[in-house]
């Protein structure tokens, strides 16, 4: 695929983003909503073919922010699915695991340091922090110092 | 729940000769095949990125070289790569060139001492010897050029810290011929050998459909046939004006993983030589005064697979965020699907042939459903040596040695 | 000096442990078997239990998962015994000081079992090989 078709394909998503933001010739971000994450990911997975590499999780004050990072090699281009959990009391996102395996241990630490709730997780528990963390405290959060 | 399986646990975890916990991997066997995994991390953590957090932008390859001792330049180079992204700054030509023969020297260092681990775990010790020994030139051009054989310190957002003098190039040409005459050897010897196609071949299998959902890079992505290598995808510092080839094998097995890191150290030497006879002149850094508000990303091509780093700013002297991923983070779990079927004496290698960090492969134990250890390192270590014994007599070559072939 | 001490100094047994480190340490630790500094012709042999061992080489910063797991090799290593912290890590736990999953150094964990306990300190980021080495003779020339 080249430049014209990806940019192509990625309009197909259009109805479920706020907007695409190309910052630099290879590197693409795709706001949206958080409801609209799964769908996103799962066309950039499975019908683009982009490669996916991590998901950045992130407390920016009035929201938390998780980048889906994937990777359209054949172009060396970086496509960051920017998803805005607009709920800061019981943030949730669907999982991408399901379809994604790779996903798995990612959400579970996003899970851990942020306390953000990947629904339909098939194994949402305690990855990195210690047995004895106590519950409900999260590290990345910015009330944390 | 896991815990209520009631199947023996082979669990791969900090060494620890009692009982009670396992850490890291545990794995249900049936009989002697494994059946299921799962993982417990967090013997490890250190949280790095709220560190990050902390620390001003010029402090943080510091630290990112810490993450993991043997990726040490990679993670540094994708962090400042970024932090150049966000800041829209171009280091100087030579710095790229610099960059690019500190991590090939690197990439160098730490196949070899792979292939040393993977000798030392089906019972090569010669191997593990040898290579180990092959390592510490390498090191010590390293040592010469940034002051230390490991944690090099060498890259900061605009370009390098130290230069590689000019009068050096010469002393390094001689030292990698010398390297590479020896891995000359060491290919041929792996290649030729019936005892280690038959001891390596088939086993731990990680298929093409397989590498992508677990999403894994690096050699253990190229081993599996998924011909995917940030240097040629996305190139960054000198690579795009060098001539290489990406390595890939399509079997997806051990010795398909290991032929790939052997050829790839080719490979580095080959863009070594190419770099060093490029080298522009010029200033190693370019002066960079603030770092404005916005985000980048930056990656690179580690030993063991794709370093990514995400940096978010908002115009202050610190990363607002800052997120780090390790090759081996993402490619460890793909374990799952290349362990599961195998014999127990295959684990040990199963998971170096992932290449995770060195002191997570020390970690295994099997336990039954009442959690006490039934085998540790030592007896999964033993086994597989006494597998490779095992093939060695049928072969009729039981008590030759590598050297001898 | 007791026979204890002197089969110590003759030839001590380490045992490694890694409680939350990048590698580094660990991978000179066992570069010390590897024919350019090969630690066997001094009679320092790194065995696979510490119930076989004289000295702890203890790498890492002691994440709050691995300081239970720490104490517990501590007790399991028959006394006298001498706990080397290497690396900037081991010694106070160098650039990650006061990361929120860290609960080292390592000589206050070991110190929480047993106030009285031998420590010595080899620096470094990681300590060379001869630093290592050199570490390990000169505290067991004092002992």
């Amino acid at each position: 695929m080249n430049r014209e078709e990806l940019n192509s394909r990625l309009s197909e998503i259009k109805n479920k983003l706020i907007a695409i933001e190309q910052k630099t010739n290879s590197r693409i971000y795709l706001l949206c909503e958080a409801e609209n994450s799964y769908d996103i990911s799962k066309f950039l997975f499975e019908d683009v073919g982009c490669r996916f590499v991590i998901v950045t999780g992130i407390d920016a004050d009035n929201c938390f922010e998780l980048l889906y990072h994937f990777a359209y090699d054949q172009l060396g281009c970086v496509i960051t699915v920017k998803a805005f959990i607009r709920d800061r009391e019981s943030p949730a996102i669907e999982s991408i695991t399901p379809f994604l395996p790779a996903a798995e241990w990612i959400e579970r630490e996003i899970h851990d340091v942020l306390g953000i709730d990947f629904k339909n997780h098939p194994n949402l528990r305690r990855l990195i922090l210690a047995d004895d963390w106590p519950a409900g405290v999260y590290p990345l959060r910015k009330d944390l110092s | 729940m896991h815990d209520t399986v009631r199947k023996p646990v082979l669990a791969v975890g900090p060494f620890h000769p009692l009982q009670e916990e396992m850490e890291f991997f545990q794995l249900t066997i049936d009989g002697e095949k494994v059946t299921d995994i799962d993982v417990r991390l967090s013997y490890n953590h250190r949280g790095i990125e709220k560190i990050s957090e902390s620390l001003q932008f010029d402090q943080v390859p510091y630290l990112v070289s810490r993450v993991c001792g043997i990726c040490s330049a990679s993670h540094p180079l994708a962090y400042v790569q970024a932090v150049e992204e966000l800041a829209s700054v171009k280091p100087p030509e030579r710095a790229l060139y610099v960059r690019t023969i500190i991590n090939e020297l690197e990439r160098i260092h730490s196949h070899i001492l792979w292939v040393g681990l993977a000798g030392h775990f089906i019972g090569y010790d010669t191997v593990f010897m040898w290579a180990w020994k092959y390592r510490e030139p390498v090191l010590d051009l390293l040592e010469e050029i940034t002051g230390n054989r490991n944690n090099y310190g060498n890259v900061k957002v605009g370009g390098c810290r130290e230069d590689i003098p000019d009068d050096f190039a010469p002393k390094m040409l001689k030292e990698l011929d010398k390297i590479e005459k020896k891995m000359e050897m060491l290919t041929k010897a792996v290649l030729d050998d019936p005892v280690l196609h038959a001891r390596l071949k088939g086993i731990g299998v990680l298929s093409k459909e397989n590498a992508i959902k677990y999403a894994v890079t690096g050699p253990t992505a190229r081993g599996s046939g998924v011909a995917i290598d940030v240097r040629r995808d996305d190139p960054y510092a000198a690579y795009g004006d060098l001539d290489w080839n990406v390595i890939t094998r399509p079997e997806g097995d051990v010795f398909a993983k290991a032929v790939v890191r052997l050829l790839e150290v080719f490979e580095s030497i080959k863009m070594i030589k190419q770099a060093l006879k490029k080298l522009p002149g010029g200033p190693i850094t370019t002066e960079v005064k603030e770092i404005p508000p916005g985000e980048g990303c930056g990656h690179a091509e580690a030993p063991r697979g794709e370093t990514f780093h995400y940096v978010r700013s908002d115009g202050g002297n610190r990363p607002v965020r800052h997120k780090i991923r390790a090759p081996s983070y993402v490619n460890v779990p793909s374990f799952k699907a290349s362990c599961l079927g195998g014999h127990i004496a295959d684990v040990t290698l199963t998971l170096a042939a992932v290449d995770p960090c060195y002191s997570c492969t020390e970690r295994l134990a099997v336990v039954d459903q009442h959690n006490n250890i039934t085998h540790n390192y030592e007896t999964l270590l033993k086994l597989s040596r006494e597998k490779t014994a095992q093939i060695k007599k049928a072969f009729g070559l039981s008590g030759l040695k590598m050297e001898d072939l | 000096m007791s026979w204890k001490i002197w089969s110590l100094k003759k030839s001590p047994w380490v045992f490694h442990v890694n409680t939350g480190a990048c590698n580094n340490c660990d991978i000179e630790i066992v570069n010390l078997l590897t024919p350019k500094f090969d630690v066997e012709r001094f009679g320092i042999k790194l065995v696979g239990s510490p119930r076989h061992a004289d000295a702890l080489l203890v790498t890492g910063v002691v994440t709050r998962q691995a300081a239970p797991r720490l104490q517990e090799v501590y007790r399991q290593t028959p006394k006298p015994c001498v706990v080397f912290c290497i690396g900037a890590c081991g010694c106070h736990t160098g650039i990650f000081k006061g990361a929120y999953h860290v609960v080292g150094p390592v000589d206050k964990i070991i110190k929480e079992v047993d106030p009285n306990a031998i420590i010595a300190y080899i620096p470094g980021c990681p300590p060379k090989p001869e630093a290592m080495i050199s570490g390990v003779v000169k505290a067991l020339s004092v002992l």
